[in-house]
């Protein structure tokens, strides 16, 4: 591998991390917080591909003979970011692990709003360490994408994520009453409902599992920022 | 050698088919198949792959441009003289307090391995750049913070990782003091700078090092990538009960699943249904031996090195979390 074709390798990858960070590509894989970091490495890659092929035009005779051939690698996440794009993850992550076990703190208030949207983290935490106090008397509205419970009973599930989808684990949430949920794992719905005392046991992990007595729900297109 | 020399010359300015060639040839033949290669990711399994892959990639980026800056900033601009005054004289003293230095780095893993690379280079001991090399990821700051925040009700954990992770540097250092031998560490060859203007030998430094320790940071990404889809989760919690086996197992993942210093916490404290001592084995060895690590360390330091280093740092790793684990908390 020439200095010339690391050059444009540099210049794929850089180009590759700054058109995910300016679009919302990048939110599929790393949290929002990265993102200057990532614009300036993007930056910092094309410099150095630059820079290479400026001082190629007149290039020293100290060429050296072990240039990397790892380098050619490289190519892959380039391919990964611009031409696959894959998606956040979903239901098989879901399937895969264990729902997270939730803490108890203490619960402020719901927001406004009837229903008040909440998130399927604090519901679970609220639902199962306060057992539903904070809950009581309010309708909730929870967003999430549809997966296969125990006995294949659709749940509500999202991604957790502390860094980047790497250690994104699921946080699910059972459905218990209301209109039958008919669409396919992975589909993105808005469930509106109250508090349900029942309780459940996730498979993998023995987890608890909070449920959402359901009042209606409708699919919805998949949030810009698919993780919680 | 100089015949080798010669021939290679000769091979490279005759009129084969170089690089950029390949290079033009693929990105034609990608850009006329990108409807059917966008296409090729079919199951859930493989797309998740991909995800985490390209997740892997994404997150680490940004502190392996860092790190190779930086490493490139000492090899240039940071005279040899300096680390000779910088650090203790006497190489059992440099360790420790190379390993402290590693405090004042944020970042991860990939950004510290070519920074201690550079360092050696610069004449550093090998046994303090490696102490830094171990310490840099584990007790910096930002990761200390994520800590405390993944593990609100047990503040000790926070003390435990840093202490566990200092004791595991300073031990490796001084171990390589005792028992290590310089042959065993082989530096890829760079272009030498010193004759080269600054500017020149600055970014050659950069390219170098990044499209190498990124190579390798590729194929750890891809390995923990795999191993992120093909485990699942019920295998580990059958281990969760017995206190020996819980804490290998742990090591053993926080090996194999090669997540970033910074989140590792994060993970750590979902996997509540082990012990708090085996989570913090899993915290210690984490970010000084994991795949995409070991991929790193064969290429910049070669593999007869790693092939010793990465069993000896997890086997002092494992002991000193365990033990951390039975006093602290």
């Amino acid at each position: 591998m020439n200095r010339q074709a690391q050059a444009v390798v540099l210049l794929l990858f850089g180009g590759a991390i700054l058109k995910a960070s300016f679009t919302d590509l990048y939110l599929r894989y790393v949290k929002e917080g990265l993102r200057p970091f990532l614009i300036a490495a993007g930056v910092a890659l094309v410099a150095t591909a630059i820079a290479t092929l400026w001082y190629e035009r007149r290039p020293d005779h100290d060429h050296s003979h072990h240039e990397p051939r790892v380098g050619w690698l490289l190519i892959l996440p380039v391919l990964g970011l611009l031409l696959v794009a894959p998606p956040a993850l979903g239901s098989f992550t879901a399937g895969q692990s264990g729902t997270l076990p939730v803490s108890g703190s203490d619960y402020a208030a719901l927001p406004a709003g009837d229903p008040a949207p909440i998130g399927l983290l604090d519901y679970a935490s609220r639902a199962l360490f306060d057992e539903g106090r904070s809950l009581t008397g309010r309708r909730v509205q929870l967003t999430g994408f549809v997966t296969a419970g125990p006995g294949g009973a659709p749940m509500l599930a999202r991604i957790v994520v502390g860094c980047c989808a790497a250690d994104g684990r699921p946080i699910k949430v059972g459905l218990t009453g209301g209109p039958l949920i008919d669409v396919p794992a992975g589909t993105w719905i808005q469930v509106t409902g109250t508090h349900s005392a029942k309780r459940g046991e996730d498979p993998v992990n023995q987890a608890d599992i909070a449920y959402l007595e359901v009042a209606q729900w409708q699919p919805v297109t998949p949030p810009k920022q698919q993780y919680e | 050698m100089a015949e080798a020399r010669t021939l290679e010359r000769e091979a490279r300015q005759g009129p084969g088919i170089g690089s950029v060639e390949v290079l033009a040839a693929l990105l034609v033949l990608l850009v006329i198949f990108r409807g059917e290669l966008a296409g090729v990711v079919p199951g859930a399994r493989w797309q998740t792959w991909t995800t985490v892959f390209v997740s892997v990639l994404v997150q680490a980026v940004p502190f392996l441009v860092f790190g190779v800056l930086l490493s490139a900033v000492i090899a240039v601009f940071v005279p040899r003289s300096f680390w000779a005054r910088a650090l203790p004289r006497h190489p059992a003293l440099a360790v420790p307090a190379a390993s402290v230095a590693g405090v004042v780095l944020p970042g991860c893993e990939c950004g510290s391995v070519p920074i201690a690379g550079s360092l050696i280079r610069r004449g550093v001991t090998p046994a303090a750049a490696l102490a830094f090399l171990l310490a840099a990821p584990a007790v910096n700051p930002i990761v200390l913070t994520a800590t405390a925040v993944a593990f609100p009700g047990d503040p000790e954990m926070v003390v435990a990782r840093g202490l566990a992770s200092l004791v595991v540097a300073i031990v490796m250092g001084w171990l390589w003091l005792r028992l290590g031998k310089a042959e065993w560490i082989k530096l890829p060859h760079r272009p030498d700078v010193d004759g080269a203007s600054r500017g020149r030998a600055f970014w050659s430094a950069c390219r170098h090092d990044v499209v190498h320790a990124g190579g390798f940071l590729v194929l750890g990404a891809a390995a923990a990538a795999t191993i992120n889809v093909l485990v699942p989760e019920a295998w580990l919690q059958t281990l969760a009960a017995e206190p020996v086996l819980s804490v290998l197992a742990l090591a053993v993942l926080a090996v194999l699943l090669s997540i970033c210093s910074e989140a590792d916490a994060f993970v750590a404290a979902s996997l509540s249904q082990f012990s708090l001592t085996s989570r913090l084995v899993f915290l210690v060895v984490g970010p000084m031996v994991d795949l995409k690590l070991i991929s790193m360390q064969a290429g910049v330091f070669g593999r007869g090195f790693t092939a010793r280093f990465a069993p000896a740092t997890f086997v002092v790793a494992v002991l000193a979390g365990s033990v951390a684990g039975m006093v602290l908390l």
